[in-house]
């Protein structure tokens, strides 16, 4: 099957361009729906068959690449259209696959009736297309073919309703955001080529790796290599400081927040700092920065999200914190602890947002989770679904969540040290809060919309999604059991990816030594943190709101300030959006341009257009004028002629 | 040396059908479309003959017709391609047909005259482009100008008449210091060879033995008429005024070949012609270049007028050619060409889907748009496929170019700084400001204008225009190999040029012209 594996780039593109070329003709959503879903399903199907294939290899031939074309072959350039085979691909084409066709089968119901359903489709399709480019890519060139693809996708689909309205503004305006808050990240990305392009030679990824390893390169030249890459993954990953694009891409339907804005894109820049983890393993001030870009970003936006009451919106700055969770793993070396959170957070906050979807369905597009409330006795599957996922994110044992959060927890108080594991713990700890603020506000106590609402359960195409992904929530974590449990080599995803990584670790100092003991406390007290968290919110909500509203009343200025997210967005447009519109327009194209450098352009005419008014005086017609100063001229001539000799 | 008149033939469809449209009666308007479209595409499809007929491991000038022409002089009628010039020569013959269909509604009025200034252009674009004799080439170069002037000035907008006159003096002044750079050639050349000469080939061996102090004056001469034509950063104002005030098919055209005879006029003649000074002045143009990056996108970011906004977009897009150019790589190199030819589709396509809106409404304003998506799908669908290929999106052509020059430049040992690259590179942002914005403003929303109801979508005639385009578009994209190939021996030769010019003595000139000897300097 590895060999087959371009299949998976391919198909989704034939589907996007089946739906896309003939959505309008073909009209039957159900045919349309297929299509679209059939050929991820192949796909996932397709990338299953090569996993199990990889797994019975040895370690050493567990790498294959695919070369379909060359692309670009210049100089020492020589890059092509080849799809890398190897276990972490393959991890992300599981997820990409299988989470992206629970979420095309749950679109079959989500769009039904809209009238650009064809469109949708195709533009899913797309995405996965590109996604499957970034993930399978054999080099960063092919790789950034998928980063900027996904980009695109995810401008088309926030702005699949293009008329409408997003709160100040509209769809359109939060598609075009994200596309150039995710522009600057590529900027950054590409510079990080240019330089390993410079420095290695290649742009391909099994020659620059181990030239890494074998060149005699300077760890400055490493660290710059290194923060433009995590540049770019600022962008794509929404952290600190490109995070401003992801709240605001909820304006696109559901389903492509679930599957683009949580489960899949966003974690390519996570997966693009594992896939280069020998770099930024040489690189360990960057790898520091890394981290604590990582684990700022999660705990603000976890602040952020806890006063916020659009159900999406706070399932955005949720998932802006756990990218920042991954984060903080790459940045503690612990890069396949990072890429084990991408899964389950895969599981579990695809399936928040498709339960969201559910809700938001049920309640005629109604967002505020205020106008919510009792909604469990009328969605019975979404809510014990939705339950199930909250438990998981909030680190509940033995969900999946738990397992790789953990492990991210430990990693960084082992290799960080106390200051990462309290950002860690109290982001943690905040989102159990909100994300059981959000539950309870939703599902539990009583309702708070009006008459007009009638909400009811969406139908069986939106709901096995929603139980498949619950499941996977449940179990997902059981394939990465710490070795503490499981003996020595007993977690088995850490096992899988390990051959991947061991260059970085050996280049990475070994962990300092710590007992079982501190590992068991510190999972003890996380535990203890989420149980509380959970209870507290359970009471303020559900017993005595009164206490959330005091609190909110007593500390308005933090609370306005959570509000408005930190007046980020505002901070930006002063100082960067506006000033660079405004010296544009009123400097360089009405002055610079029109006055100046025009000016001069057409002031020399204007001066010759004088001087030639006024020499042409001289042309009288006068036979006698001309008589005179040809006299004139000959006088001069001659004493010129006396007074030279 | 053998003789091959393929490319004289594919220069004389078009002049010959010119003179030909003036003997027909002008009342038969239909009939002068239909002729001026068949010989147009009849010159594309010897091109393409010329094509499969290079030979692209060859970096030598190829299909060679020398005929002697001012006897007294020297100076012959001298024509041949290699890579990079069969590239231009093949978007120009490809574009021509798809603007004359596209302006087959626009263009009511004196259709017979615009059709023969329209021939004439290809026939002035086609000799610059294969032109080895410099006194040829200026002819050409000048040559050009006239149709170009009559189709602005007469076809154009309210302001034809100031932006014709600008255009035309604009370039034609700096031409003429170009003029006075080749007579000096010439004469210099009678030093080394024994006789006055302006045959390319043999000033490549003599040009660059020219001392400095008067190589850089050489240099200037040329690369001042060269930049204006590009526009090269800040010689670029002519550039708005022509292209908004030109009908469609001229802006397309400007835009598409025009512009482009300035980055080819650096890459044929400045680097290979001085190479020292060219290194020298390296750092400044590609200055320059960055300059006009930011800046065309900065200016195109805040216009209010699609076509103006397009044209500033060339100017940052010409910008990318020129540091490409400059920075002196192979990749880079190989960067500027491909951009050149991609610079002409997507661009291209821009200025003809404006003029298929502006056909419909008669406004350019982009406020008086929005929500045309539910309106015109198809035509919203080829804007945005355009503006993702100017944007540089990888899988369509423009990426291609941009990362090869931005690649290029920023290992370029001429440069030697990474801060050419950055700051080019932070245009790729503001292209996609500028763009995404503008096709925001025009095409989503709701529809907010009375007097865009009942607009009518893309006919089959504008579609026809614009699919064999995007059809390059996403073959540059995905195989670039296919056009990088035809120019890639032709890049590597201008490079080795630089770093090692070729000087050669007259008797070994004389005797053998392959023996070149080459001097490390």
């Amino acid at each position: 099957m590895r060999e087959l594996i371009y299949l998976t780039v391919v198909l989704p593109l034939v589907g996007f361009l089946i739906n896309g070329i003939f959505g309008t003709k073909i009209k039957n959503e159900k045919l349309i729906g297929a299509i679209g879903s059939g050929v991820i399903g192949i796909s996932f199907l397709i990338a299953l068959g090569a996993f199990f294939e990889t797994l019975g290899l040895p370690v050493d031939q567990r790498q294959k690449i695919v070369t379909l074309f060359s692309w670009l072959t210049v100089g020492n350039l020589n890059v092509s259209f080849a799809y890398q085979v190897d276990q972490l691909s393959l991890v992300m084409a599981l997820i990409v696959t299988g989470v992206g066709f629970l979420i095309h089968v749950y679109s079959i119901g989500y769009m039904h009736g809209d009238k650009s359903f064809w469109r949708f489709f195709a533009y899913l399709n797309l995405f996965i297309f590109a996604m499957m480019n970034l993930i399978l890519a054999d080099n960063f060139v092919l790789l950034f073919l998928g980063w900027e693809g996904v980009g695109l996708c995810s401008y088309l689909l926030i702005g699949f309703w293009y008329d409408r309205k997003f709160e100040k503004s509209t769809t359109s305006d939060a598609a075009k955001k994200a596309f150039v808050v995710n522009r600057i990240g590529d900027f950054g990305f590409l510079l990080g080529m240019f330089l390993i392009y410079m420095t290695f030679g290649s742009l391909n990824f099994n020659e620059v790796f181990s030239r890494a390893v074998s060149f005699d390169v300077s760890t400055a030249t490493f660290g710059f290599i290194a923060i433009f890459l995590f540049i770019g993954a600022t962008g794509k990953s929404a952290q600190i400081p490109l995070f401003v694009w992801l709240p605001d891409a909820m304006a696109g339907p559901t389903p492509v927040s679930a599957l683009i804005h949580a489960a899949t894109m966003v974690t390519a820049g996570v997966y693009m700092v594992a896939r280069t983890s020998i770099i930024f393993a040489s690189a360990p001030d960057i790898l520091m920065v890394v981290a604590i870009i990582g684990a700022l970003t999660a705990f603000f936006a976890a602040t952020i999200g806890i006063v916020q009451n659009d159900i999406k919106k706070v399932l955005a700055y949720s998932t802006v914190s756990q990218l920042g969770y991954m984060f903080l793993a790459m940045g503690m070396g612990a890069f396949s602890a990072g890429i084990f959170h991408v899964m389950t957070h895969a599981f579990f906050k695809a399936l928040l947002f498709l339960g969201a979807g559910s809700v938001i369905h049920a309640m005629h597009h109604e967002q505020d989770i205020q106008r919510y409330g009792g909604l469990k006795k009328y969605m019975p599957r979404t809510y014990l679904t939705f339950l199930i996922a909250a438990l998981a994110i909030s680190g509940f044992p033995p969900l999946s969540g738990f397992f790789s959060k953990d492990e991210i927890l430990w990693q960084a108080y082992a290799n960080g040290g106390l200051f990462f594991w309290i950002l860690g713990a109290g982001t943690a700890m905040m989102t159990a809060f909100y994300m059981f603020r959000l539950y309870i506000l939703t599902f539990e106590g009583t309702p708070r919309f009006g008459h007009d609402k009638h909400p009811h359960e969406s139908p069986a195409v939106m709901t096995l999604p929603l139980i498949v992904l619950a499941v996977l929530a449940v179990i997902g974590g059981l394939i990465g059991i710490p070795e503490i449990f499981s003996g020595e080599h007993g977690n088995q995803f850490h096992n899988f990816l390990a051959p991947l990584f061991k260059d970085a670790d050996r280049k990475l100092a070994s962990f300092n030594a710590h007992s079982h003991f501190e590992e068991i406390l510190l999972m003890v007290l996380s535990v203890v943190f989420a149980v509380a968290a959970i209870m507290f919110a359970r009471y303020v909500y559900l017993k005595k709101i009164s206490i959330a509203n005091n609190t909110a009343q007593k500390f308005k200025g933090l609370y306005n300030l959570l509000w408005n997210k930190y007046f980020v967005d505002e901070a930006y447009d002063t100082a960067v959006v506006n000033p660079i519109l405004q010296t544009s327009r009123s400097f360089l194209w009405k002055i610079a341009d029109n006055k100046i450098i025009d000016g001069v352009v057409n002031g020399s005419a204007n001066i010759i257009d004088v001087i030639s008014i006024n020499i042409r005086k001289l042309q009288t017609g006068v036979a006698q004028f001309y008589a005179l100063v040809m006299v004139l001229g000959i006088v001069a001539a001659f004493f010129w002629i006396i007074l030279s000799l | 040396m053998e003789q091959n008149s393929l490319l004289t033939y594919l220069i004389l469809i078009p002049l010959i059908g010119s003179i030909l449209i003036l003997f027909i009666k002008k009342e038969q308007v239909n009939f002068i479309k239909y002729f001026a479209v068949g010989l147009s595409t009849f010159a594309f499809l010897l091109s393409l003959v010329i094509y499969f007929q290079f030979d692209s491991a060859n970096s030598d000038f190829q299909f060679i017709n020398k005929i002697e022409w001012i006897k007294g002089l020297n100076i012959h009628y001298h024509v041949g391609v290699d890579g990079m010039s069969l590239l231009l020569v093949l978007l120009t013959t490809f574009l021509t047909p798809l603007t004359l269909i596209s302006s087959w509604s626009s263009i009511k009025n004196k259709v017979k005259e615009f059709t023969f200034f329209f021939l004439m252009l290809e026939v002035g674009m086609l000799g610059v482009f294969i032109s080895l004799d410099l006194f040829l080439f200026y002819i050409f170069w000048e040559a050009m100008l006239i149709p170009m002037y009559f189709i602005i000035g007469i076809w154009g907008g309210k302001e034809r008449v100031y932006a014709a006159i600008k255009f035309f003096i604009y370039t034609m002044f700096g031409s003429l210091l170009m003029l006075v750079a080749i007579v000096w050639l010439a004469v210099y050349a009678i030093g080394p060879l024994g006789y006055f000469t302006t045959n390319l080939i043999e000033l490549y061996s003599v040009a660059p033995q020219i001392p400095m102090n008067i190589q850089i004056w050489m240099f200037l001469a040329f690369a001042f008429s060269f930049a204006i034509k590009v526009p090269l950063f800040p010689l670029h104002t002519w550039l708005p005024d022509a292209h908004v005030q030109a009908p469609t098919a001229g802006s397309v055209i400007l835009a598409g070949v025009l512009l482009k005879m300035g980055t080819y006029g650096l890459l044929r003649f400045n680097l290979p012609l001085f190479p020292e000074a060219s290194i020298i002045a390296a750092p400044y143009i590609s200055v320059l270049a960055v300059i006009g990056i930011i800046y065309g996108a900065l200016v195109a970011m805040v216009q209010t007028d699609v076509k103006k906004l397009v044209a500033y977009s060339s100017v940052s897009h010409l910008g990318f050619v020129v540091l490409g150019i400059f920075a002196m790589t192979q990749e880079s190199i190989q960067g500027a060409v491909i951009q050149m030819i991609n610079h002409g589709l997507s661009t291209g396509a821009l200025f003809l889907l404006v003029g298929v809106i502006y056909e419909r409404t008669h406004t350019r304003e982009i406020a008086d748009y929005g929500g045309i998506a539910k309106l015109v799908p198809v035509f919203s669908f080829a804007l945005m496929f355009a503006s993702l290929s100017s944007v540089g999106l990888p899988g369509l052509n423009g990426f291609v170019g941009e990362f090869l020059i931005l690649l290029g430049s920023f290992q370029s040992p001429i440069l030697n700084s990474w801060w050419f690259t950055v700051f080019a590179a932070s245009g790729v942002i503001f292209a996609a400001v500028y763009l995404l914005w503008m096709y925001q403003r025009v095409v989503f929303g709701e529809v907010k204008n009375p007097k865009l109801d009942g607009l009518k979508d893309m006919n089959a005639r504008e579609i026809f225009v614009l699919a064999p385009i995007f059809i390059f578009i996403v073959w540059i994209g995905i195989y670039p190999t296919t056009f990088l190939k035809v120019s890639d021996k032709s890049t590597a030769k201008v490079v080795k040029q630089i770093y090692h010019p070729v000087k050669v003595s007259p008797v070994e000139l004389g005797l053998n012209q392959s023996s070149k000897q080459e001097v490390k300097r």
